[in-house]
């Protein structure tokens, strides 16, 4: 605990380019990017493959075993051919892992809304994209929402280990302190990072509460 | 956008992978024993812990909520906060913190697993005179195999991919390429490094999904595997 106070205790600590509130900003403003392009690539492939069936098999096939992808070495490799002039190296793999966890889940959650339901909608008289956008979306939202929680996490967590190709953000902490022995700032760093994560985790459960149908809150999802 | 690097160096060296060939397969060596272990420790804890949580789901939801924190603490971190107790560079430091995400993965798996035992099924083991204890082991838990290994296939895939993080702090199998490719500018041993990481996930993938249709050799007679 000592090490803690001796990293958060310094005020040198909390203000400037090094500070903690500006490597913060960084780390969100890296991970929210690298979020928003996977979902802007992932949610739509996802609710299409979904909706349609077609070209399901080899979609999942390939996110899954992207999942296998070493996060550290995708990371060294991008950067090292591409260069370290710009932060877009290092923002591929990101967007890369988060894309995934998003595409399965979305997938799953339209795939696992009751046929009838999608039945009576077409009953009504909803035609293809008013099916989608009324009833599966609504339905599936909470397995949607989990995708992007654990993208979220995830890209939080290897923003960290970014750190270590030259990219700002809370994981410079871990990585300097490492490089110049010095563990109070490296296990100071690992703090703010794990706090950063279950503040994002936090956000993501309100935000669920907030946007999910109660109707379709109440019953457990269908796996 | 930076402009196409004008590089001489191929992407892969095959030479070099020859002449370190020893290395190479001692990191592998030890990657799988970081990664695999902890899995191994995890199951054997989770089923437990999971068969608890099934029978009393009071106790469970906590647990949930305990669990889900662990899984999104980041490894980096938790390996470094592990440091003054495992020591710098050692497997420990590595392995413990992927057990407990194992654990974060199979406790639930487990307790779905059972959940999916249909409510007719275990009546009907009733009926028949199991024990308790009988039950569990010749109905619930068979039943339980493909959702508890689909947990399983997820975390030992995960912490495949894990281990290599563990090389900033000194000890990360095969991900002792990553750094010594990055810090040499050399392509060559971060390609090896991911393709036998990948290689080594697909292997121990595909060994989980031909021990659950031995498992469960009613789903290939019924056709439905």
């Amino acid at each position: 605990m000592n090490w803690l106070a001796e990293f958060f205790g310094d005020a040198a600590n909390w203000s400037g380019p090094d500070g903690i509130p500006v490597r913060l900003l960084e780390h969100l403003e890296f991970s929210a990017i690298s979020l928003l392009l996977a979902a802007l690539v992932a949610v739509p492939l996802g609710l299409g493959i979904g909706h349609t069936g077609r070209g399901a098999l080899p979609v999942l096939l390939s996110a899954n075993a992207a999942r296998a992808l070493p996060t550290l070495g995708l990371l060294v490799l991008i950067v090292l051919l591409m260069g370290v002039g710009t932060d877009v190296p290092v923002l591929i793999p990101l967007v890369a892992l988060a894309v995934p966890p998003i595409l399965v889940n979305t997938y799953e959650g339209i795939r696992g809304v009751d046929p009838d339901l999608r039945d009576a909608a077409y009953g009504m008289g909803l035609r293809g994209r008013q099916v989608l956008g009324r009833v599966l979306v609504p339905v599936a939202l909470p397995l949607i929402l989990l995708g992007l929680r654990v993208a979220a996490i995830q890209v939080v967590s290897t923003a960290t280990v970014a750190a270590y190709v030259g990219l700002g953000g809370l994981g410079r902490f871990i990585v300097d302190g490492l490089a110049t022995k010095d563990f109070p700032r490296t296990l100071g760093g690992a703090v703010l990072v794990a706090l950063l994560a279950l503040a994002v985790q936090l956000v993501f459960t309100l935000v669920q509460r907030l946007v999910v149908s109660p109707g379709v809150s109440g019953s457990r999802a269908v796996r | 956008m930076p402009g196409v690097p004008v590089r001489e160096e191929p992407l892969v060296r095959w030479d070099w992978i020859g002449r370190n060939w020893p290395a190479i397969q001692a990191l592998l060596a030890d990657h799988a024993v970081m990664a695999l272990v902890p899995v191994a420790v995890g199951l054997l804890v989770a089923l437990p812990v999971g068969l608890a949580g099934a029978r009393w789901r009071g106790l469970y939801q906590p647990t949930v909520g305990v669990v889900n924190v662990v899984y999104s603490l980041p490894s980096l971190a938790v390996f470094i906060v592990l440091i003054p107790v495992t020591g710098l560079a050692t497997r420990m430091t590595v392995m413990v913190p992927l057990a407990f995400y194992a654990l974060a993965v199979l406790i639930p798996a487990v307790v779905d697993g059972l959940a999916s035992v249909p409510g007719h099924v275990r009546q009907s083991a009733v009926a028949m005179g199991f024990t308790p204890l009988r039950r569990l082991l010749r109905v619930e838990l068979p039943i339980a195999v493909p959702v508890v290994l689909a947990g399983l296939r997820v975390a030992t895939v995960s912490s495949v991919s894990l281990v290599s993080v563990g090389a900033l702090v000194g000890r990360g199998g095969l991900g002792y390429l990553f750094i010594d490719g990055w810090q040499r500018q050399f392509p060559t041993p971060i390609v090896v490094g991911i393709a036998l990481v990948v290689l080594l996930a697909a292997v121990a993938d595909t060994l989980l999904v031909l021990a659950q249709r031995l498992l469960t050799p009613w789903a290939r007679a019924r056709g439905t595997a």
